[in-house]
């Protein structure tokens, strides 16, 4: 391969098999034979699954869409990690560089009751889908499109909203909780608005909403360990977390609201 | 739509409790570590035994100690409800976590930690605070600087008690070490210039008020204390 580093590794791979929600999974073992360093993590995953399909075998199921590290759909918990050993990448953004000759690499899905396992590694993140329509948009006029720069919007407030825009909403945040919350997610898309003056007119029903929606689905709660920031491929960072807890004070005690 | 009973249902809502608690739980320690200090006086515990009389009798202080122990027990009622919730987010676990990857392992185990706490408290307040109540509602008079002594001087059971003491202030020392800027972070007071010097202050406090606890019952079994 052109610009290749050339080198091939063998490494065990432990993969979690789950027919489906309601079935008990368990691990299986594939040796993995001369993988190029050069591969993706999910590259490797692609030669085993030909391989159990050639073999007449039923592939392993995981979620995988752009591979470039924008959809946040790769949801693989690789040797205790989210995402893997990597801090700030997706699985399709790790590389098999990143192991060793003779690694044993354990891969799970997310567990967490509000992302049940559909088969082996893909889960169903639906959960995240209805805590957005709960209260992650914006109304908007209609009538002719404004001019840019129209609304003016201090460039800290700018910045901040559009660092907390970059979750891919993901789930590693989940994946990676000691108590499966969802907070830095919900916290971020919660954040994205408020910062901004289009998002002032649902400001404190979104929070509102948002969080008890958060809650109906399951998740845990927040014990700040900031174990979600350290493995966010996005670098959603706890600040959030604290605006949301602020703007969800206010909005349920001093906002007079019913 | 979520109203105010809903907030203390709610995960944000119970957190605020959780933290609330836990930094008037703080402004506690803050007291009692001023008091205790004045065991350091080594004056044979005259001026000790006068700030304990006081804190004894004074009704103002005995109102506040409800207000401490509802504070105590809300901490640990949301600390459990939030735990169990926490166990149910996710039944089945991981069969490899490397948590030491992203977070310290003392944020990790706050439960344990609280509950070696609420352990340590036990044998605490039935040390100390229960004989002080007894000798009050009789009318007793008591010395609580030789109370206090005596726990710590009373042969191979005053060096077990000086050991679970020692424990005890390096739990809290651990849970202080999280939970103090948690509870900032819980209450939503975050700020660009004023949480680094939160971090601060609580990293300070979580070590120097256990360590001046410890030295409390080690100096009275080493004897600078006296
Ligand atoms: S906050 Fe980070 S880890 Fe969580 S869903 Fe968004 S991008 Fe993924
Ligand atoms: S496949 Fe889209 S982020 Fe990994």
């Amino acid at each position: 391969m052109a610009g290749s580093s050339g080198k091939n590794i063998n490494v065990t791979i432990k993969v979690w098999r789950q027919k489906n929600k309601n079935q008990k999974g368990q691990f299986e073992t594939h040796e993995m034979k001369g993988v190029s360093t050069d591969m993706s993590f999910l590259e490797m995953f692609d030669v085993l699954n030909e391989r159990l399909i050639t073999e007449g075998k039923d592939p392993v199921a995981f979620d995988h869409d752009c591979r470039e590290g924008i959809c946040g759909m790769c949801s693989m918990y690789i040797n205790g990690r989210p995402h893997g050993p990597k801090q700030g990448v997706t699985t399709c953004q790790l590389h098999m560089r990143s192991f060793k000759d003779g690694d044993i690499i354990v891969v799970e899905p997310w567990r967490s009751a509000a992302f049940p396992v559909i088969k082996d590694l893909a889960v169903d993140r639906s959960s995240f889908d209805r805590i957005m329509a709960a209260g992650g948009f914006v109304s908007v006029n209609t009538g002719n499109a404004k001019d840019a720069n129209n609304i003016l919007i201090p460039k800290d407030d700018a910045d901040e909203a559009f660092n907390a825009a970059a979750c891919i909403g993901c789930g590693a945040c989940v994946a990676a909780c000691k108590n499966a919350s969802a907070m830095l997610f919900v916290s971020a898309k919660v954040s994205q608005l408020a910062l901004l003056p289009q998002g002032q007119v649902e400001r404190e029903e979104r929070v509102l909403n948002m969080v008890k929606q958060m809650d109906a689905e399951g998740f845990g709660n927040c014990t700040n360990t900031g174990a979600c920031e350290a493995e966010c491929p996005k670098g959603i960072s706890l600040e959030n977390i604290a605006r949301m807890n602020r703007e969800y004070i206010h909005a349920s005690t001093i906002a007079n609201r019913k | 739509m979520s109203n105010s009973k809903g907030f203390l249902k709610s995960s944000i809502g119970r957190k605020f409790v959780m933290g609330l608690t836990g930094l008037f739980l703080v402004s506690f320690l803050v007291v009692h570590v001023s008091i205790n200090s004045l065991l350091f006086l080594c004056d044979g515990g005259e001026t000790f035994n006068a700030a304990a009389d006081f804190m004894a009798h004074n009704p103002v202080i005995r109102f506040l100690e409800i207000g401490l122990f509802i504070g105590l027990i809300a901490h640990i009622v949301q600390a459990l409800v939030l735990t169990l919730a926490n166990k149910k987010a996710r039944p089945q676990g991981y069969a490899q976590v490397n948590g030491a990857a992203n977070s310290t392992w003392y944020s990790r185990s706050m439960g344990l930690l609280g509950t070696l706490l609420l352990l340590f408290l036990v044998m605490h307040l039935y040390h100390f605070w229960w004989p002080t109540k007894v000798a009050v509602f009789t009318h007793n008079e008591h010395n609580t600087f030789e109370e206090i002594k005596a726990v710590f001087t009373d042969g191979t059971m005053g060096v077990i008690s000086v050991v679970l003491y020692v424990v005890g202030c390096l739990s809290l020392s651990y849970h202080l070490l999280h939970g103090f800027q948690s509870g900032f972070q819980t209450l939503g007071l975050n700020h660009k210039k004023y949480t680094p010097v939160i971090k601060k202050i609580g990293i300070i406090f979580s070590i120097i008020v256990p360590l001046v606890f410890a030295l409390m019952p080690i100096g009275f079994m080493a004897g600078f204390i006296h």
